[in-house]
């Protein structure tokens, strides 16, 4: 792997994870503009049933150990900073995840390399590959080269499409044995706790009414609620409208949440910082009405007006149910 | 259980983000500083785990302007402890890197079971704090947690997954752990305490060691995303943008 680029690969219960895609899918551009090979790594146990589909890569490098069956911090970030000790890459790839992110930044201090985070696109310019990062909540970008000769980034969803990644066709497969040390760590996995059953899926819904930080507080929910209702839809939320206790972790939508696919995603008070573009950028149509003119969610909404939630929700919910009764 | 919670000030993402032109970089000179929302969260799970098992909570933060009246409301939340790190050029912004040094040299000589930190902060680019300051320490790190519970110097992390999954992750102390949200919406308190807090505790001042604060992830130019190239923007009375609104749900077949 030494001076290629390198795609750390996502896996989750014994599945490549669709961001494992769009690395791959950064990776091509970036080890051709380079002019050098793409590596996928693969951490796990029984990892090579897993490879198939990584054929966006010009081979799979596995490291496959009992003792990594299951995501562990200090164990996976021990593998990686091992691996890249000895065979270090022009630039390693991890994903901008709840895993990814927990040992991209340990690899990267270990290797004295710097990383970038929150990347969404990269460049080869002068032959020196260079990232482009969307931070502050979608409201700057920052670019800038990726010096040599090591540097680690954190890929987010938004600047490549997985299915650009997913080549299913055999690359060479290569096995590395696992470093020393994986039982003398200070992690260890215990447990999944599966997400609470019994709430609406809102995955399954067609229309979604999502409320973010402009909702202000809890009783103004039952204005989105009876909008919801006379559409037919579900009230679903952002971050900060969950994590405040006002709807329950089911209806959170974006990265740490649900994925959803409506046919119309309104979004009411909602910035559109990537976390949450992330779970619902691909709706089919989105409407968004923040009072900031210049909210990024403004950058993937297709019809939107910069107006006050409070007031203008309850002049929808009346145009709504005077449709429905006419 | 001694627990030091890591604070940095972030810009406040409510106001407008504008670009320098001659640096190309963000302008900060009007730029508003608020604490990272996720290191009130992980001052949230501090005081919590202090209510349930004793010991010290230590706020310490970084002098990037206007750091005190923070630092007084999280006494009057119940911290023992307020450190506040001043150096030349703060006011400009400190890279998380040169965070990480610093507040690992601010610590060398201080006991603690558990370092707690927001998993990231709304302006990262160079990397996580926490993550960063784990590594350098030789600690092991867990990110996105959103419940701790301790037992006999071991702990159990919760730790959030994509799509509502989570895992419990072991973690033997001393750790540093990043956290994504606390058990319970962050505590308010009123004024009144806060203004007490001001009056009786001290904020100890401690000088950041002689640190490049640039670190090694060369920015080039910033620039702010085309917003509006998008979305088509309805304009007019509520009633008439509620009409636009309703036309639009019709032809997606929403509305008879």
């Amino acid at each position: 792997m030494t001076g290629e680029v390198c795609v750390v690969a996502e896996t989750l219960r014994g599945e490549v994870t669709e961001l494992t895609y769009t690395m791959l899918a950064a990776g091509r551009q970036l080890a051709n503009g380079l002019k050098t090979r793409l590596s996928a790594f693969l951490i796990g146990h029984q990892v090579e049933r897993m490879t198939a589909s990584l054929g966006a890569a010009d081979r799979v490098v596995c490291v496959d150990d009992p003792a990594l069956v299951e995501f562990n911090p200090q164990a996976y970030l021990h593998v990686v900073a091992e691996i890249f000790g000895r065979h270090t890459p022009r630039v390693g790839l991890f994903g901008h995840t709840a895993t990814g992110t927990d040992i991209a930044c340990g690899v990267a201090q270990r290797l004295g390399a710097p990383i970038a985070v929150s990347c969404r696109t990269f460049t080869t310019e002068g032959g020196e590959p260079h990232y482009s990062s969307l931070i502050c909540g979608g409201k700057i970008i920052a670019e800038g080269p990726l010096p040599g000769p090591c540097c680690i980034a954190t890929v987010m969803t938004g600047g490549y499409k997985a299915e650009q990644g997913k080549v299913v066709k055999a690359a060479p497969v290569e096995s590395l044995p696992a470093p020393e040390g994986l039982d003398a760590l200070r992690t260890r996995f215990k447990r999944y706790i599966e997400p609470p059953a019994g709430d609406v899926d809102i995955t399954k819904q067609a229309i979604i009414v999502s409320v973010g930080r402009g909702i202000q507080n809890k009783d103004n929910l039952a204005m989105a609620e009876e909008l919801a209702k006379a559409l037919g839809g579900v009230v679903s939320g952002s971050r900060p409208v969950i994590d405040q206790g006002w709807l329950p972790t089911t209806r959170l939508v974006g990265k740490s949440g649900k994925q959803v696919k409506p046919k119309v995603y309104l979004a009411l008070g909602i910035s559109g910082a990537p976390e949450h573009a992330e779970g619902m950028r691909d709706a089919e149509m989105i409407v968004a009405i923040n009072r900031d003119e210049k909210a990024p969610i403004y950058g993937f909404a297709h019809v939107g007006a910069a107006v006050d939630v409070l007031e203008f929700v309850p002049v929808l919910t009346d145009k709504i149910k005077h449709i429905h009764c006419a | 259980m001694d627990i030091i919670v890591l604070v940095k000030f972030v810009p406040d993402l409510v106001e407008d983000l504008e670009i320098d032109a001659q640096s190309g970089l963000l302008d900060r000179s009007f730029l508003r500083l608020i604490p990272n929302e996720l290191d009130e969260h992980a001052l949230e799970e501090a005081l919590l785990l202090k209510e349930r098992h004793g010991g010290t909570v230590t706020v310490i933060t970084v002098d990037t302007g206007d750091v005190d009246e923070s630092l007084y409301t999280a006494a009057a939340k119940g911290v023992d402890r307020l450190i506040k790190i001043t150096g030349e050029g703060f006011d400009q912004g400190v890279t998380n890197q040169a965070l990480a040094v610093i507040f690992q040299s601010v610590m060398g000589d201080m006991a603690f079971d558990l370092i707690l930190t927001g998993t990231q902060a709304v302006d990262d680019l160079d990397g996580f704090v926490g993550a960063m300051l784990a590594e350098r320490m030789g600690l092991p790190y867990v990110g996105y947690v959103t419940r701790v519970e301790a037992e006999n110097g071991t702990m159990v992390a919760r730790k959030e997954y994509p799509g509502g999954l989570n895992a419990d992750i072991e973690v033997r102390q001393p750790a540093v752990l990043g956290i994504q949200a606390a058990e319970k919406p962050p505590r308010y308190v009123v004024t009144s305490k806060v203004m007490e807090a001001m009056r009786s505790a001290t904020i100890d001042e401690i000088e950041a060691p002689e640190t490049p604060i640039g670190g090694s992830l060369p920015v080039s130019r910033m620039s702010v995303p085309e917003t509006g190239a998008h979305a088509e923007m309805i304009e007019g009375t509520l009633e008439q943008i509620a009409e636009a609104v309703a036309n639009r749900l019709r032809e997606q077949g929403i509305l008879a």
